[in-house]
């Protein structure tokens, strides 16, 4: 059995230590949801800092809450998942090739690389243990998890920090702006289930977790488990494998409490999401999550911050949106999330 | 008691060839690929010495069979063609009810067409087809929708161990019973991106690199894929494939030292080949050749060498860094050289460390500088070291030997 006894979160919300669980919530008005920093002096020694760009920063920060709110120094393997990595250490390369042969400053092409946020970490701690970096879109951070309970079953390790990061780049949203992903317009995030624009509102943020083999006082949740669809076809098709996913795991659909839902706010996207559910869950009551975070490649970790809170605490909070009737007992939290409705990813967290 | 993991099928595409049987062609006679930039427009192909893919994004879509309307990277090109060899190698288009997973090592590969178009990206419409295919997953979902393949996928990057990873992942995927075979490795083509971004570490030896030899000066950087099959004993039975070998071990372990640089005693190497020899469960002296990482910095071959005599006390094995024939293959590497060191299991055969002549002052082993042949060969190691120090060494063991 795997446990969820350790969170650390940097995302567009007040989620920063020693606050209320998603509460108040932070309004933006942006072209995109931006993540509130920590004081990062605070996590990483200032000399080291210097260097580092942001996302590498809000890496280990959130690592280092984690561990702390785990209460634990030292895991026993570090895991990653990026969809990007650092957009802007690759942006300063990419506009710096036009410059070619000119180009000599090293820091930004060591810290493109993707496992730069594992393995500074795994400085940051001193651990010579277990280090790897998922790097497929909304596959991520659902092959760390599936990674962290092999290394559990294994035997290999009983504390295992894994988790999910990405940000968000103005250049990065203008390019991907072009194929009409996102909206193009700013939107106000407490409007976006409102405003019926095309495209989804983008976001960011990075969250780590202690997946361990053993419960104690600091356990969230259960992680029971976590799936990868690839391209499962039409939105009948996807319900089917949902529903086998679940019956793996010994479960039926109406044991399902709840389900953290894909919509983002692109309304083509979510009438797919709504009749995948639909099916495969019809008696679910449903969450929706992104219009505090955005969309993001691993924004599966803010909802699963989101998912053992409520596993813990025993309620949902004001600031998420239900549809349907609020349900009477809450064990069993389905996260649904997709990459633009072709790949789809679960999580399975229980009481 | 989980399964054991064979090998079944191999794909290899390098600078010395594009297929398993060419590339062990040019190994026996010592065919190195290593020379001046050709198929990158870059200022710095007189100055840099690399190991390109003799063969142009239209001859890659060629050999593949495509026909070039849909946007693809020649990162994807490469891998496309090193896994449709191992797929067909493994007959896995006869055993499509297994649960097949593709398991994927990548880096920046896919940038070769973003780095031509970032200026169009940002002003204009004209090149929007190019801005979804340079994140690592393309090129591990075009793969995917080449081969038919709809099971369980994820990409890795962890720089030049990748595609290492990429094996071990798999393979403890099949052994916790979650998949009965799969499809793992590494692409990576060259880009400018890497060019200069190595060329800015000052790493990289404008003439042919020479590991583990005192006078070496940095790295040839290279290009290719590789794939290996992996099956599950009970989907053996089922394939009725042979048997090309055993992966015995792996070992993953964490330098946690600096970015880019390895410790002088080479901590991460030691960790990552012991924690793969004990789960191998032979004896040091069994190991009768390792595939060195060997990059041919000056950093790189004295932390693995140091590792290595830490490891083998004694008496070292056979060692040799086939990267004077391939290059640094990068995120490819991992699988680039655990199939070199398949091909010298099979074969009885040491690959010759090229280019070696001065033994390092620091190190009281010589790495193989002569093929040799004829050698009973029953287990051999590979390593992958990467930036960030993801260290990942291999075991593979000769079929049938107890």
């Amino acid at each position: 059995m795997a446990y969820i006894n350790g969170i650390g979160i940097i995302s567009p919300q007040n989620t920063l230590p020693g606050q209320e669980f998603l509460e108040p919530v932070v309004e933006h008005t942006g072209d995109f949801l931006k993540a509130v920093e920590p004081v990062f002096k605070t996590y990483i020694d200032p000399i080291a800092a210097r260097r580092m760009s942001r996302l590498i920063k809000m890496g280990i920060s959130s690592a280092k809450i984690c561990l702390q709110d785990a209460g634990i120094g030292m895991p026993d393997a570090i895991i990653t998942g990026t969809g990007l990595g650092s957009v802007e250490d690759t942006e300063k390369i990419l506009a710096e090739l036009t410059l070619e042969g000119k180009f000599l400053n090293p820091t930004p092409f060591i810290q493109s690389t993707y496992n730069t946020i594992s393995s500074q970490i795994a400085i940051a701690l001193k651990c010579h243990e277990y280090n790897s970096t998922y790097v497929h879109r909304c596959f991520s951070l659902e092959s760390c998890l599936i990674d962290a309970l092999l290394q559990l079953g294994e035997g290999s390790a009983v504390n295992v920090l894994a988790g999910g990061i990405d940000e968000m780049t103005m250049n990065h949203l203008t390019i991907i702006r072009r194929l009409g992903i996102w909206k193009r317009e700013a939107i106000r995030n407490l409007d976006l289930w409102s405003c019926g624009t095309p495209g989804a509102v983008a976001g960011e943020g990075s969250a780590y977790f202690i997946i361990s083999g053993e419960k104690n006082d600091h356990t969230y949740a259960r992680l029971v488990a976590a799936g990868t669809l690839y391209k499962p076809g039409s939105a009948s098709e996807t319900a089917t494998l949902v529903t086998s996913f679940l019956n793996e795991n010994g479960l039926s659909h109406d044991e399902i409490d709840l389900v953290m839902m894909g919509n983002n706010g692109y309304a083509e996207n979510d009438r797919i999401c709504e009749e995948i559910v639909s099916l495969a869950l019809p008696h679910t009551a449903r969450v929706m999550y992104k219009h505090l975070c955005g969309e993001y490649h691993t924004v599966s970790g803010f909802a699963l911050f989101v998912a053992a809170g409520i596993l813990k605490k025993q309620f949902i909070p004001s600031s998420l949106v239900v549809q349907s009737a609020a349900p009477k007992k809450i064990e069993n939290i389905l996260i649904h999330n997709h990459y633009r409705n072709t790949d789809h990813a679960l999580i399975l967290v229980r009481k | 008691m989980p399964s054991r993991i064979f090998v079944t099928g191999l794909g290899f595409i390098s600078g010395i060839g594009n297929n398993v049987q060419e590339n062990l062609d040019s190994l026996l006679n010592l065919r190195s690929a290593v020379g001046p930039v050709r198929h990158i427009e870059t200022s710095l192909s007189e100055e840099l010495c690399v190991s390109e893919v003799p063969l142009s994004k239209k001859e890659l879509l060629a050999f593949a069979g495509i026909s070039g309307t849909e946007a693809c990277s020649r990162n994807s090109l490469l891998g496309m063609i090193a896994a449709r060899e191992a797929f067909i190698h493994a007959h896995l288009a006869e055993n499509m009810g297994l649960r097949t997973g593709l398991i994927s090592g990548t880096t920046v590969g896919g940038m070769d067409e973003c780095e031509k178009y970032y200026q169009d990206f940002l002003g204009n419409d004209s090149r929007n087809e190019f801005i979804d295919i340079y994140d690592c997953a393309d090129s591990t979902e075009k793969i995917a929708d080449y081969l038919g393949l709809k099971g369980f996928m994820t990409t890795i990057s962890t720089a030049c161990s990748s595609a290492a990873n990429s094996i071990l992942f798999a393979a403890r995927m099949m052994k916790a019973g979650k998949l009965d075979c799969a499809i793992a490795g590494g692409t990576e083509s060259l880009t400018k991106f890497h060019l200069n971004g190595f060329n800015a570490l000052k790493i990289l030896d404008k003439k042919p690199c020479r590991p583990f030899d005192a006078t070496r000066n940095g790295i040839n950087l290279g290009e290719g894929a590789a794939y290996l099959v992996l099956e599950t004993e009970e989907a053996n039975r089922k394939t009725g494939n042979r048997i090309i070998c055993e992966l015995t071990g792996y070992g993953n372990a964490c330098e946690a030292f600096h970015q880019t640089a390895s410790s002088p005693d080479g901590t991460g190497a030691y960790l990552a080949m012991k924690k793969a020899l004990d789960m191998s469960g032979e004896h040091p002296y069994n190991i009768g050749y390792i595939n060195a990482h060997g990059t041919g910095t000056d950093n790189n071959d004295l932390s693995e060498g140091r590792a290595i005599e830490t490891l083998f006390p004694e008496k070292v094995p056979y060692i040799s860094s086939t990267k004077p024939f391939t290059g640094h293959m990068t995120s490819a590497a991992g699988s680039a050289e655990a199939i070199i060191a398949i091909l010298a299991l099979q074969n009885g055969i040491i690959w010759p460390n090229m280019n070696f002549s001065t033994p390092m002052p620091e190190l009281n082993f010589r790495p193989a500088s002569e093929l040799i042949r004829g050698i009973d060969l029953n287990v051999v190691m590979t390593n992958s070291f990467g930036f960030g120090g993801n260290d990942t060494s291999l075991i593979f063991k000769k079929y049938g030997i107890y």
